[in-house]
């Protein structure tokens, strides 16, 4: 069963087009890698999937149902969280507020305790670090705070954006395979924006691969890895 | 050695006052970005309200308590029909930072003179519930009062009342995650468009708690709070514009400045004291008093 499906999508920054009539499928359970270079459209195809920017034309659909022009606290609610860009943390809030925002809106204390409790597991590096602020954490006790902020919100749908950037390979490693072991171990459905594409697509099941703003590739991850024309074209490898 | 520590006292009651104000600019700047100067009208407009409730029936509380309600229904209906407008029209480049303040101002500019038009502009003076009396301590007159008293008080009241809000319960948190990271926030699951409006509220009733504190000291006309305007703005500037705590002790430490002027020099020099002081703030402090943002970048 297809849970994620994306259907001609097409999103402009004002004037300028930053995807062209993109379709791709992503079935219940299944991480999917969306690989390319800057500009390819990654980080606005993940904006329009959670709300943040709205799209020109085409459909998205979660669990049958439209996604397309609501509002992110909204797709929240339906088990849509998207981590941002860049470290997406509130450096002003402490560790543990930056958890517990995520689980605000299900107005149910015992369950994001619950919630940010497993985070913690999974990240233990937080759990020393509760009641510092956030941004005295490196960036990627960042990235794991702001994984687990997604994770307190109990998401059935992970959109990450690029969580390697500007990461040291040891730590990119660690929050790879925490990002797999979610995948498997809570059942949930990952769309991984990465430019690291060997290294995401590893991990993946499916890839998808976008070049200025346009679908060039997508299918099983093994394949997109092993295919040489794609490897020396988008790939850079 | 008497001077000195009335001049203090008052320059405490002062400062609560501007702390108030203060308080206001901040959290409306926190929520929407925006320098309300609006915050002055909101507050006569409450300030007129508890004027005839005083006047009508005696009981100043009762009279607080409707400036208060005015304040936070006058805070909501700015931002819900005034700012949400304007952000849905204008909502890129330059226009977009400045409109909005612009829009504040002129806002100032209609309410003074509805207000000119519903009371005239006349000085009026409000009543206050306890003497004003100066204290005389062993026979020398310390220039400060029972009402001085309850200035500082209710200031401290409600100051506590607002940090146990925003650090200790689930809207305060809301509050100040769609303040520094609106986007974030929304991604979390907070509803960042009703919070924003709870910011506003808050503004409303801080503005109008400093708005009838500070009149049965002064007189009340349209423009009599003008003065608290520019001192809130100048406190809330001093504490770094973002912090809450900043703009208590801005409020604070600028009452106690003007205090000492006022009694040891005169009340020509207030103005350019005010601007001494804020022009010190920006270059020593330029972020705040208790400013020390050090963001690790790694």
């Amino acid at each position: 069963m297809s849970s994620l499906v994306v259907n001609n999508l097409t999103v402009s920054h004002g004037a300028i087009r930053a995807l062209t009539n993109v379709s791709f499928e992503v079935q219940q359970g299944e991480l999917t890698a969306v690989i390319g270079a800057n500009g390819a459209g990654k980080t606005t195809l993940l904006r329009t999937l959670s709300g943040l920017k709205d799209a020109e034309s085409g459909s998205a659909t979660w669990r049958d149902r439209n996604i397309l022009g609501k509002r992110p606290e909204d797709l929240v609610r339906r088990g849509i969280s998207h981590v941002s860009e860049g470290k997406s943390v509130i450096p002003e809030l402490t560790v543990r507020e930056n958890l517990v925002i995520g689980g605000l809106w299900r107005r149910d204390k015992s369950g994001t305790e619950k919630a940010i409790k497993e985070a913690v597991e999974l990240f233990p590096r937080l759990g020393e670090r509760m009641s510092q602020s956030a941004n005295t954490l490196s960036g990627g006790e960042r990235q794991m705070l702001a994984i687990g902020r997604a994770l307190v919100s109990r998401p059935k749908l992970l959109l990450l954006d690029e969580p390697s950037l500007g990461l040291a390979p040891l730590i990119i490693e660690q929050i790879f395979s925490a990002i797999k072991n979610l995948q498997t171990s809570m059942n949930l459905t990952v769309v991984l924006v990465e430019q690291n594409a060997t290294s995401a697509l590893e991990i993946a099941d499916t890839g998808v691969i976008l070049n200025l703003g346009e679908l060039v590739a997508s299918g099983n991850a093994k394949d997109l890895l092993a295919d040489p024309a794609l490897k020396s074209a988008y790939l850079g490898y | 050695m008497r001077q000195l520590i009335g001049t203090l006292l008052i320059g405490l009651t002062l400062g609560s006052i501007y702390s108030l104000m203060a308080l206001a600019l901040v959290l409306v700047w926190r929520s929407t970005r925006v320098v309300n100067f609006a915050q002055a009208g909101q507050a006569i407009v409450t300030t007129y309200i508890a004027y005839e409730i005083v006047t009508r029936t005696g009981v100043f509380w009762l009279a607080v308590l409707f400036a208060v309600v005015a304040g936070a229904l006058l805070g909501a209906g700015v931002e819900y029909f005034l700012m949400r407008t304007l952000f849905r029209h204008v909502d890129e480049g330059p226009v977009a930072a400045l409109a909005p303040v612009i829009a504040t101002l002129g806002l100032l500019g209609v309410i003074k003179s509805l207000v000119g038009m519903i009371w005239g502009n006349d000085f009026r003076s409000f009543y206050p519930p306890v003497s004003t009396d100066n204290f005389v301590l062993f026979g020398e007159t310390i220039p400060f009062s029972r009402f001085n008293i309850l200035v500082i008080l209710s200031t401290t009241v409600v100051m506590i009342i607002f940090s146990f809000i925003f650090q200790r319960t689930d809207l305060g948190l809301s509050l100040r995650a769609a303040a520094f990271q609106p986007e974030i926030a929304r991604l979390a699951g907070i509803r960042v468009g009703p919070i924003r409006t709870i910011g506003w509220v808050f503004a409303g009733v801080a503005g109008a708690i400093a708005g009838v504190l500070i009149t049965p000291n002064d007189v009340l006309s349209p423009a009599s709070l003008d003065v608290l305007l520019v001192f809130g703005f100048v406190a809330a500037v001093i504490g770094g514009l973002e912090s809450l705590p900043g703009a208590v002790l801005g409020g604070v430490v600028l009452g106690i400045g003007v205090s000492f002027v006022l009694n040891y020099v005169g009340t020509t020099l207030i103005f350019p004291t005010v601007f001494v002081v804020l022009l010190l703030a920006l270059i020593f402090k330029p972020n705040g008093l208790l400013g020390s943002k050090k963001v690790r970048s790694a």
